[in-house]
């Protein structure tokens, strides 16, 4: 690193330092190295301890019909919304309407079948749409309107929730008949339906964050917006985008969680799926303030909260004490992350 | 004091500008000029009006009055993206770099090399690490990310990147800013390669007045709005410099007393 290899080569800045050395090598060390640096590696560890700890604690974790519940219940809904919330997170914004989504997409499909006489495919088409609408609006508010998508989506949540409420007297309704045969296709119909859709859509937004311009760029406006700009980005598209994907998202997973309790219930839309998604997001080390996350993380991170949530329950805990664990569990890992980031920034340097 | 006002075959000409913010003046009234393939350094106490110049030049900001000339003929510039548009750059400051992508990513933002829907970073990571061989700019990697970069290594690139447009004119918003003697020679070896390479006219704005001579052709000092000195760097030297801004500094100084003193 001295003056004259720089100049008598004539080459500019440094030669790697031994930064660049420590990591690659192919002892034990190295490889904790590797995989501190890995971004994912906390939640992966994390994922499969507490899957071991409630093996161990109870063999009936592994049973198929718990493992069942695990994955083609709880892990699903949770990872869908996720990966929309990963993007938008991603991208410097947060949507914390689209848990009541969830409700009311399909009751809005429900009266265009029963009262509009829309064709069952058609309405269910056209609730997904609203949840893109709702995304857009959200969009319109945050981006066009400038207020911060934290107050936007809390506003607009609100209302889709009222709305929901409203529309349905807080009853709920059984699925309509009409719209049964598509259970399958959309998710939820059948055993493995839902997870195979939440397989497959992770998937793509894996390809979609990081082998694509979209994500590409989503990443490049949440790390540095003004640079976006110069750079001669589409912000307000980018972020437009990403809450119209978070509010289909939501939506599908509306018509999921319809298919799968065949009925359409107003107490669907909450909160819980958004903190939920949020949840697996950051602690699947997805950062709050914009720039880096990943969708493999997320994945991880959705896995870890389904794992608690069915591991407690069959160790007998109750649900009401359940959030007090869920809570800790979403602590702990956020201080591992934040610990682990830490580490990883100082090797960075 | 100007010389060379009316000067024929430069890229850059600007003539009589003068910039007013309502009651306050910014630029009282700027001749300057810069030929091709010329590295111009602009300096000038904090105030004296070098960054409303810059954003004159780069389309930011119009000029209340004056002229600008590019190739002889001449232009308004409407926007940054028109001046972008006819070839000229700036890298500022806050160089606009994304912390958290990896260069070669950073070296192609916006103009991504694609294979259908999909990024070729193949390529883009093989593009990127010749261009920065052939300008001499080393890091650890084109795959690093950007926040493991030293200050020199990222205003390094985000020169680089600024030449991949292959601009004309390059306006360097002070680019040796918060950085250390090592650092800065990074910077001012990589103005020296694209001047012999690229054939790129550079106005380099700096407050290290040493340095800027080190790889300037010309130097202009600009107090009060206007250009109170054009040398060739060979005429000048660090300490004239100094000495005239510090005259200028001990002048306001003495108004200052006098004014008090006469109360």
């Amino acid at each position: 690193m001295s003056e004259t290899t720089q100049h008598s080569a004539g080459v500019i800045g440094r030669p790697p330092g031994p930064r660049a050395r420590s990591g690659g090598g192919p002892s034990s060390v190295g490889m904790l190295q590797q995989m501190i640096r890995q971004r994912e590696a906390a939640v992966f560890v994390i994922a499969v301890a507490s899957f071991v700890a409630f093996w161990l604690l109870n063999s009936a974790f592994v049973s198929s019909t718990t493992l069942s519940v695990t994955f083609n219940e709880q892990f699903p809904p949770i990872i869908i919304i996720a990966l929309g919330e990963v993007l938008l997170l991603i991208c410097g914004e947060i949507d914390l309407s689209v848990g009541f989504l969830v409700g009311f997409c399909p009751f809005m499909a429900y009266f265009l079948n029963a009262y509009y006489h829309f064709p069952a495919l058609l309405a269910i088409l056209a609730g997904v749409l609203i949840g893109a609408v709702v995304g857009w609006i959200n969009g319109f508010l945050t981006v066009t309107v400038g207020v911060p998508s934290f107050i936007t989506t809390l506003g607009t949540g609100f209302m889709v929730w009222g709305l929901t409420l409203w529309t349905s007297h807080a009853e709920p309704v059984p699925a309509p008949a009409s719209m049964a045969s598509y259970g399958g296709w959309i998710g939820g119909g059948n055993k493995y339906s839902w997870l195979i859709w939440a397989i497959v859509l992770s998937a793509i937004f894996y390809v979609l964050l990081s082998r694509t311009r979209w994500g590409l760029h989503t990443v490049a406006v949440g790390g540095n917006l003004l640079g976006s700009r110069e750079a001669g980005i589409g912000v307000a598209r980018i972020k437009y985008g990403n809450f119209m994907l978070t509010g289909a998202l939501g939506a599908l997973v509306g018509f999921q969680t319809m298919y799968f309790t065949a009925t359409i219930d107003p107490n669907s839309a909450s909160y819980t799926p958004m903190f939920n998604a949020v949840t697996a997001a950051v602690i699947g080390g997805t950062a709050m303030l914009g720039g880096s996350g990943t969708i493999i993380g997320a994945f991880f991170g959705a896995i870890v909260l389904a794992d608690l949530t069915v591991g407690f329950s069959i160790e007998g805990v109750s649900a009401n004490l359940l959030y007090v664990i869920n809570g800790a569990a979403i602590l702990i890992a956020m201080v591992v992350n934040v610990q682990l980031t830490r580490l990883r920034e100082r090797k960075g340097r | 004091m100007t010389e060379t006002v009316g000067y024929s075959g430069d890229v850059l000409r600007i003539e009589h500008v003068a910039k007013r913010y309502g009651a306050v003046t910014a630029l009282t009234d700027i001749n300057l000029h810069l030929g091709k393939g010329e590295v111009l350094g602009l300096i000038g106490d904090n105030g004296a009006g070098k960054s409303t110049l810059l954003k004159i030049i780069c389309g930011f900001q119009q000029p209340t009055s004056g002229q600008i000339y590019l190739d002889d003929k001449p232009i308004q510039f409407k926007s940054v993206d028109h001046a972008r548009s006819l070839g000229i750059d700036a890298v500022y400051q806050d160089l606009a770099l994304v912390n958290q992508l990896p260069v070669y990513m950073n070296m192609f933002l916006n103009r991504e090399k694609r294979i259908g829907p999909l990024l070729n970073s193949r390529v883009m990571r093989r593009e990127a690490k010749q261009r920065l061989d052939e300008m001499g700019v080393r890091i650890p990697s084109e795959s690093a990310l950007v926040s493991q970069l030293s200050g020199g290594q990222r205003q390094a690139i985000a020169v680089a990147r600024s030449v991949f447009s292959n601009p004309k004119i390059l306006l360097l918003d002070e680019p040796l800013a918060a950085m250390g003697v090592k650092e800065g020679a990074i910077i001012l070896d990589l103005v020296r390669k694209l001047k012999e390479q690229a054939q790129v006219s550079i106005i380099i704005i700096a407050h290290n007045y040493g340095q800027v001579l080190d790889v300037c052709d010309r130097v202009n000092l600009i107090q009060d709005g206007k250009i109170s000195l054009d040398k060739r760097s060979e005429e000048t030297s660090a300490q004239e410099l100094t000495e005239l801004v510090v005259a200028e500094y001990r002048k306001a100084l003495e108004e200052r007393q006098r004014a008090a003193a006469s109360m």
